[in-house]
């Protein structure tokens, strides 16, 4: 019983940076607006979240650095593919390597030193049920938050106007030009969205998973979370279970290395992986659903004529 | 008029770099009337109405709405005086629902709920029956221009600009647009018309204003014109007919023949073919007619070779081709033009001669020795055909790029004839093309029949194919009707073989509309 809760408890910690990362980019992406940056974004606000916490002690205030370290990083990204119309796939692989670099820097004096935790936050009376209580209800804020974003972002892209415009600008950004909307200005705040979770998705990975700083210690979830986007079908319920099915694999696959089950260690790892792209394909078989969610302007740049 | 009209332009000009677009143009629209703008293809008439709904800055003139003078920074400040529009290309988002497009389009604050019970009370009130949770990418296009005029009915606008509306309709979905036009006038709102269709804004408008090369040439009311005046001050001179004999087509070999075509969707919104024959002999023009979206560039796609069919079902002079690819057609004495002309039939950065070698390598002997391509020869049969289609250009082989619309369509239509086709399958042959060049092109297609070439035309346009055909079949849903000589075909007979009102519930369909075309039959 102990090591269920144990493993459900680390389960739900693996999976909640890749929820916010995917759930940034989600946003980002249904404006039209294709950001290979999340990476980088991500690991910026991992050291700044870092850095932060470690000198004020504060790791609220460390929490702030991260998502301004992620907004900082794609307002960047921002500037050059919208208001310079830059390539989205190169700016977007450059901001991740200059994510990573930059926070190599950063980072480089604080390699080894222990930094501040982010406390958990247990609701009382729940966080006492029985194997599920502490996995759920005795986690630090960020995780209640991921899912409070979850929930609030599905409602803001589906049921809000402001949703409604967003999915209009990145299906056809000409129309939504030609009705009146301002095309740049919706991707603009879409982008920095994206910037501030995958920022608070770094700080999580330094103030909860290790509180430590490691240089590159995203270790491509970045990438994963890219990849959870799109095999989700731009669906933020699938999203979730995208990530949670990649968390729990990646973390039982763990169990059974230190199980030693006599199966090639590099083929436990790549499991999480082959089992999400497995789920997700199979749930987004349905094409006319797939295409009438691909946001059929991503990736492109707009340039309106004057 | 002594009333204050409700909107005019005074020397409106709009410049793009040295290009003026629109050169002091002067316009008035009084309260309740329909107006028509008139003009060809480039003659700025779309430019004009952007920036009377506020899409473009004019350089300089000005706007008055209502006695007013205003400045529209944006569609939105236009909408809220009382301007709408409904888009040429319309301007809805596929993957959205019926009632999103519209609540996109009003003020904030639009409760959906309550909007898509408007929605549909509203379109069945003017007769343009729309389902509020209907996807776009499922309705026809018909159907998408009806999401359009509600959208635009739902801000209840005073001026109604009307970009090119039947284009894209069926002659029965254009009678009941007609009927709706008549009504919002009658309701007092005003209506700026955009067409070239001469016949239409002679039906339907009360004044008519005349663009040609961006500069306003009259004003006159269409009653007191004939259609070949008003084209006259359209075109600037007068448009020289297109002539035609009968053709003797007896003994004349089967060029193409088709045996049951099928062919499945590419993608999830595309149409299947099921089951098309079709015979073509040589000497004859086949007209494939059709409301945009119904399997034309499906059934091009398999006629060229750009997909496969089962070998059989494609017959090109009497070898079977449904598994060649396009070179190998093309080697067969067939040619063929896709409906896009920068991007598919030409690239838009080679020159007119490299574009004259990428279609013609395979089957012209002389453009290839060995392993080289002969550029002189390309050059010369770029001259060539230049000089024989009239293709207006620059320089002396300029980029594909850099012709205008109708001059580029002269050029890959031209470099198609020059070969000498004995079947040639050219896909909507004057689309955005100059009334002269129009004229020029449809009768080289008609003397390269009576040449012996079989010709078939895939067109939406039915002037075109009234003009051209010798038989006429319909597209529709991806099923082909019969081919039937032009004599034997009428409008109505189309319009019903298109499908007639696409989308509509039976009962929606006026009585004595339905009447007409069964009657014509």
């Amino acid at each position: 019983m102990e090591i269920l809760e144990a493993i459900l408890i680390t389960i739900v910690t693996a999976s909640t940076p890749l929820l916010l990362a995917a759930l940034g980019e989600l946003v980002v992406e249904r404006s039209g607006v294709l950001n290979l940056g999340v990476e980088g974004m991500m690991i910026m606000g991992a050291v700044c979240a870092f850095a932060v916490s470690l000198t004020t002690g504060n790791p609220y205030l460390g929490l702030v650095a991260g998502m301004l370290g992620g907004v900082v990083m794609s307002i960047l990204f921002g500037f050059l593919t919208l208001t310079l119309v830059s390539n989205q796939v190169a700016t977007g692989l450059a901001l991740t390597l200059l994510g990573l670099g930059l926070s190599g820097m950063v980072g480089e004096g604080f390699v080894g030193t222990p930094g501040v935790k982010l406390a958990p936050l247990p609701i009382p009376g729940l966080v006492e049920l029985p194997v599920i209580g502490r996995a759920l209800f005795g986690q630090d804020p960020l995780f209640y938050l991921s899912v409070v974003l979850t929930i609030g972002t599905t409602w803001f892209l589906f049921k809000s106007r402001a949703g409604l415009i967003v999915r209009a600008v990145g299906e056809n950004h000409g129309s939504a030009h030609a009705l009146g909307y301002s095309v740049i200005k919706v991707r603009y705040l879409a982008v920095m969205f994206g910037g501030l979770c995958a920022g608070l998705a770094g700080a999580y990975l330094s103030l909860v998973y290790t509180s430590l700083w490691i240089e590159n210690m995203t270790a491509g979830r970045g990438w994963i979370a890219l990849a959870l986007v799109v095999f989700a079908s731009w669906l933020p319920k699938r999203l979730i279970i995208g990530a949670y099915l990649f968390g729990t694999v990646s973390i039982l696959q763990f169990h059974a290395q230190g199980a030693g089950i006599g199966i090639p260690s590099q083929l436990l790892s790549a499991l999480p992986y082959l089992a999400t792209i497995l789920a997700l394909v199979f749930i987004s078989r349905n094409r006319a659903v797939a295409r009438a969610n691909t946001p059929a302007c991503l990736g492109l740049a707009f340039v309106p004529d004057r | 008029m002594t009333n204050t009209p409700l909107l005019q332009a005074k020397s409106l000009t709009k410049k793009f770099g040295t290009l003026k677009a629109n050169d002091s143009v002067d316009l008035v629209v009084q309260p309740g009337e329909i107006h028509a703008l008139l003009g060809e293809n480039g003659a700025g008439k779309s430019t004009l109405v952007k920036m009377l709904y506020g899409a473009l800055q004019p350089t300089s003139g000005q706007i008055y709405w209502k006695g007013q003078e205003v400045h529209l920074a944006d569609p939105a400040q236009a909408r809220t005086l009382g301007v709408g529009m409904v888009f040429q290309h319309f301007s809805l988002f596929d993957s959205l629902n019926v009632v999103e497009n519209i609540a996109l389009a009003l003020p904030k604050g639009t409760k959906i709920g309550p909007l898509a019970k408007r929605v549909e009370e509203v379109s069945h009130d003017y007769g343009l029956p729309l389902k509020a949770d209907n996807l776009v990418a499922d309705l026809s296009v018909g159907e998408r221009q009806r999401i359009e005029i509600v959208r635009c009915l739902l801000q209840n606008p005073e001026l109604i600009i009307m970009d090119e509306p039947t284009s894209v309709l069926t002659p029965q979905e254009a009678d009941l647009l007609f009927q709706t036009l008549e009504r919002l006038s009658k309701e007092g709102r005003s209506i700026l018309y955009i067409s070239h269709r001469l016949e239409e804004v002679q039906k339907m408008c009360d004044t008519a204003t005349i663009l040609r090369h961006g500069k306003l040439v009259e004003h006159c009311n269409p009653a007191n014109e004939t259609a070949a005046s008003l084209a006259r001050l359209m075109v600037g001179s007068s448009v020289k007919a297109v002539e035609r004999s009968k053709p003797d087509v007896s003994a004349a070999p089967v060029r193409l023949k088709l045996q049951k075509l099928s062919l499945p969707p590419a993608s999830p919104f595309a149409v299947p073919l099921s089951d098309i024959s079709l015979s073509v002999k040589g000497g004859e023009v086949v007209a494939i007619a059709g409301v945009a979206g119904n399997g034309q560039s499906e059934l091009f796609d398999a006629l060229s070779g750009e997909r496969d069919t089962p070998a059989d079902a494609i017959i090109i002079n009497e070898i079977e081709s449904g598994h060649k690819g396009v070179t190998a057609r093309r080697s067969l004495g067939a040619a063929f033009v896709p409906e896009e002309r920068l991007g598919h039939a030409a690239v838009p950065d080679l020159p007119l001669s490299e574009n004259v070698i990428l279609t013609r390598h395979g089957s012209d002997k002389p453009l290839k020795s060995g392993l080289f391509l002969q550029r002189n020869h390309a050059g010369e049969l770029g001259i060539r055909i230049s000089e024989a289609f009239d293709v207006r250009k620059g320089a002396p082989d300029p980029n594909a790029g850099s012709l205008s619309g109708g001059n580029l369509q002269k050029f890959v239509v031209g470099r198609e004839i020059d070969r000498g086709p004995t079947l040639l399958v050219v896909s909507q042959p004057t689309w955005g093309v100059d009334a002269g060049a129009a004229a020029l092109i449809r009768q080289a297609l008609l003397d390269l029949a009576r040449q012996g070439a079989a010709v078939v035309v895939i067109s939406q346009d039915l002037d075109e194919i009234f003009e051209i055909a010798d038989r006429i079949a319909v597209i529709n849903k991806g099923e082909l009707s019969k081919a039937e000589p032009v004599e034997d075909m009428s409008l109505e007979k189309i319009g019903l073989l298109m499908g007639g009102v696409h989308g509509a519930e039976p009962e929606t369909i006026p009585a004595s509309k339905g009447q007409e075309a069964y009657n014509a039959d």
